[in-house]
């Protein structure tokens, strides 16, 4: 079955999605991204949403989704690379991603992590 | 000219996005408003797929004498919809979504049209103009 693969780096888990997501795929990253979040031990995730060119209200929920339960399991969980056209598009479609952290790219996306705050 | 893609699972609803795409690209349309039209056409293609039990999607260019712009249609031969107000109300969901597939696409797009009744299925179509 087709995944989307899942880095470790230290503590944290890194997620780069690089491929047009179809609702399965999405819900297929959620439980692997929850699992992980306990096998690993890691407190924190990045989610690299750079190549997405939209971000759906499936695609929203499956990320709040994560967030929520990665809060429950005692880690973070940062969304980096928005791109503005997807953000501006957000924004009017009414998807707030609730509980979700935001950094422009992967590197303040760590510091966020790594330093607290979010 | 126009196109007719089917929607019956989630690989349609990727091959309708990029299909979408193309034709905004090849219309000259901006990155924003792609996005915006791109994002609409997942939504009611999820609602064609989830709630109308398949269907099918017409991706056509248009006119209307000053403008050009291109329209979408959504058709599905399912049970319809009861209470459109009550569907196109943000929050409101009947199949464990997030309650903005509906609206948001009406909010993305420059015009908004639904047609059903219970029984009857439904169709949506969406516009975006260009302005020259």
């Amino acid at each position: 079955m087709e995944r989307i693969p899942i880095l470790r780096m230290g503590r944290l888990l890194l997620v780069t999605i690089q491929v047009d997501m179809h609702d399965r795929l999405a819900m297929t990253l959620q439980d692997d991204l929850s699992t992980r979040i306990v096998t690993d031990r890691a407190t924190g995730v990045l989610i690299d949403i750079s190549a997405l060119d939209i971000v759906d209200s499936f695609i929203g929920r499956m990320i709040s989704n994560t967030a929520a339960m990665a809060k429950i399991l005692d880690a973070r969980t940062v969304v980096v690379g928005m791109q503005p056209a997807v953000a501006i598009t957000l924004v009017e479609l009414g998807l707030t991603l609730e509980g979700v952290s935001t950094a422009l790219n992967v590197e303040r996306g760590i510091k966020l992590l790594e330093w607290g705050g979010a | 000219m126009q196109q007719i893609l089917p929607l019956h699972s989630d690989e349609d609803v990727v091959r309708l996005r990029k299909q979408v795409r193309d034709s905004m690209v090849a219309m000259g349309f901006g990155l924003i408003e792609q996005t915006k039209i791109i994002t609409a056409a997942s939504e009611l293609a999820r609602n064609t797929l989830r709630y109308g039990g398949g269907g099918a999607a017409r991706i056509a260019r248009v006119s209307d004498g000053a403008r050009q712009g291109l329209e979408l249609r959504f058709v599905d031969a399912g049970p319809g919809i009861d209470d459109i107000a009550l569907a196109l109300t943000d929050g409101y969901t009947s199949g464990g979504g997030l309650g903005l597939g509906l609206g948001g696409a009406k909010r993305l797009a420059d015009a908004f049209h639904i047609d059903t009744a219970p029984g009857a299925g439904t169709t949506v179509t969406i516009a975006k103009w260009k302005l020259f």
